[in-house]
């Protein structure tokens, strides 16, 4: 993974265009996310929020525009090059690895990436330490040996979660995680959330609770069919009258 | 006794086939019918070297190794790129391809004449001719090659393999090119087919395209389907029930002119019980 700078934006895009079918997810956006801070994108059903997380890894291919990450343009991201530039992500609508263990759901992202050394790699203590510390830090730990596919809605987020920690990524791309969580569990995920930012990690939420906002974030960024509505502290943001009116229709 | 000889080692040729395809479908999730070609290429191989040639079995075992796991390479680099139905259609089309090279390619494999006179194993003087010695030999083969198969499942590889199988969106985003690890499942397997095809051409010492149809490939896919996707032990007991109903329908009394279609005709039956009543098999850890 490559070394951060303080100085420099964690990620930024630069006239970021992407089309579905001639609908216009993200129109020429031009943003940037500070390093260390926890910002949350918001904005109503269908302005741009998950395209833009699965623009940035590499998911989708942007039609145009630039993506820098850690202050360094990025050749067009595929998939399995977010994590070499120190990004990771959960997803809106969980994808686990249904039919294998809550560990192994964990430990296979602790692997060596490389095909032969995965192949003559075994049993490794220190992965199996570092899982435990996330699936701990989850309340997954008891679970550890069940199938994915038998947690709960909100243990299955709370896994996907553990998994992105699991990688020690500089960037974590949170989308949604606290949408159908139990009391209990949003606070376990925001003592993450809090963690991560205090050991210098970046975090970008996609979220709908204002409250929850509010609470965490550093920075907030509003998006509006596409397009950057306002960005700016969460009290300066969230009582603008545009945001008001994009956001809750009033 | 030499019955009895004779079933262990079809059963030991068929597990090793068994184990193999398991490693490509039950573990990564990929529907290959490629099984019967490089089970083919592999019996091809080592009977042209054998005839023709006169090398050493080990010797055409291994550049029958090489050869498959060349051309393994080549059609998984393509087929790698897709997964579920495009994937089963083009491993089906590579079967067909190379059942039409076997039977067509008449300088080389000699059509539909197949060829004959394939000298049985022989490794410092010690031959394999013997049922009990071939037995033997095709039992080390597999007890390799579920050791071989154990080891790759139990990796970190086949745990990657298993995520592939799962989500290979998903598994992608953490930084794993699935192509490579689907390509390179791919050919380990094909060559594990090969040596099953090296046994076969040498056990039966006659060789033709007939026996490398797409049909011998839904056979193989039968076996694991029966014993339990991404189990070995599955793999070996589905081999075994697979080996044993048509010798056990032979002493039922049905005429020989219908003893075949009624071995059809059950696997059919099971495969429809089994898909109703248990789709992940006897075994089996992941459906379909």
């Amino acid at each position: 993974m490559e070394k951060k700078d303080q100085k420099k934006p964690a990620l930024a895009v630069q006239n970021l265009t992407k089309h579905f079918s001639g609908v216009l997810a993200i129109d020429n956006l031009s943003l940037s996310i500070t390093q260390g801070a926890i910002t949350s994108i918001v904005g109503p059903n269908g302005s741009g929020k998950t395209t833009l997380i699965n623009t940035l890894s590499g998911i989708f291919k942007p039609e145009q525009g630039t993506i820098t990450v850690q202050g360094r343009t990025v050749p067009p991201l595929h998939p399995h090059d977010v994590w070499h530039h120190g990004i990771t992500r959960t997803f809106q609508n969980t994808r686990l690895f249904e039919q294998m263990t809550v560990l192994d759901n964990v430990l296979v992202v602790l692997t060596k990436r490389s095909v032969i050394p995965s192949l003559l790699e075994t049993k490794d203590d220190t992965h199996y330490d570092q899982a435990k510390q996330v699936l701990a830090a989850t309340n997954l730990w008891e679970k550890r040996d069940q199938l994915a596919a038998n947690l709960s809605y909100g243990q299955r987020k709370l896994l996907e979660i553990a998994r992105s920690l699991a990688t020690d990524a500089d960037i974590y791309l949170f989308d949604e995680p606290f949408a159908g969580l139990f009391p209990k569990m949003v606070t376990v995920v925001f003592t993450i959330l809090r963690s991560l930012k205090q050991e210098g990690k970046t975090v970008v939420l996609v979220e709908h609770d204002m409250d929850l906002i509010r609470k965490i974030s550093d920075h907030v960024i509003v998006l509006d069919s596409g397009t950057l509505l306002a960005q700016g502290s969460p009290e300066q943001v969230l009582s603008e009258k545009s945001v008001v009116e994009a956001y809750l229709g009033q | 006794m030499e019955y009895f000889l004779h079933l262990i080692t079809l059963f030991a040729i068929y597990a090793i086939l068994g184990l193999s395809l398991n490693l490509v479908v039950g573990y990564t999730g990929l529907l290959s019918a490629t099984h019967a070609a490089f089970y083919g290429i592999g019996a091809y191989a080592t009977a042209l070297l054998l005839t023709v040639s006169g090398l050493n079995f080990f010797f055409a075992v291994f550049l029958g190794i090489i050869l498959t796991s060349l051309i393994a390479l080549s059609i998984g680099s393509v087929l790698s790129k897709f997964r579920d139905d495009y994937y089963a259609l083009g491993s089906i089309g590579f079967c067909i391809i190379t059942f039409s090279i076997f039977l067509n390619w008449q300088d080389l494999t000699r059509g539909p004449l197949g060829i004959s006179g394939i000298p049985r194993p022989d490794i410092f003087g010690l031959s394999f001719s013997s049922s009990i010695l071939f037995a033997l030999l095709a039992l080390i083969a597999l007890g390799v090659t579920f050791l071989a198969c154990r080891g790759i499942v139990r990796s970190s590889f086949g745990r990657v393999l298993k995520a592939i199988r799962e989500d290979e969106g998903a598994i992608q985003v953490f930084g794993y090119r699935t192509h490579t690890y689907k390509l390179l499942v791919f050919v380990i397997s094909a060559a594990m087919a090969s040596v099953a095809g090296s046994l076969f051409a040498t056990y039966v010492t006659y060789i033709d395209p007939s026996t490398f149809t797409i049909l011998e490939s839904v056979f193989i896919l039968a076996i694991i389907i029966l014993g339990g996707l991404a189990n070995l032990r599955g793999s070996l007991i589905g081999a075994l029930i697979l080996i044993l109903i048509p010798e056990l329908l032979r002493f039922a009394g049905f005429p020989a002119e219908i003893a075949g279609q009624t071995r059809e005709l059950v696997y059919g039956l099971m495969l429809l019980v089994l898909m109703l009543r248990r789709p992940q098999g006897l075994l089996g850890e992941y459906k379909l």
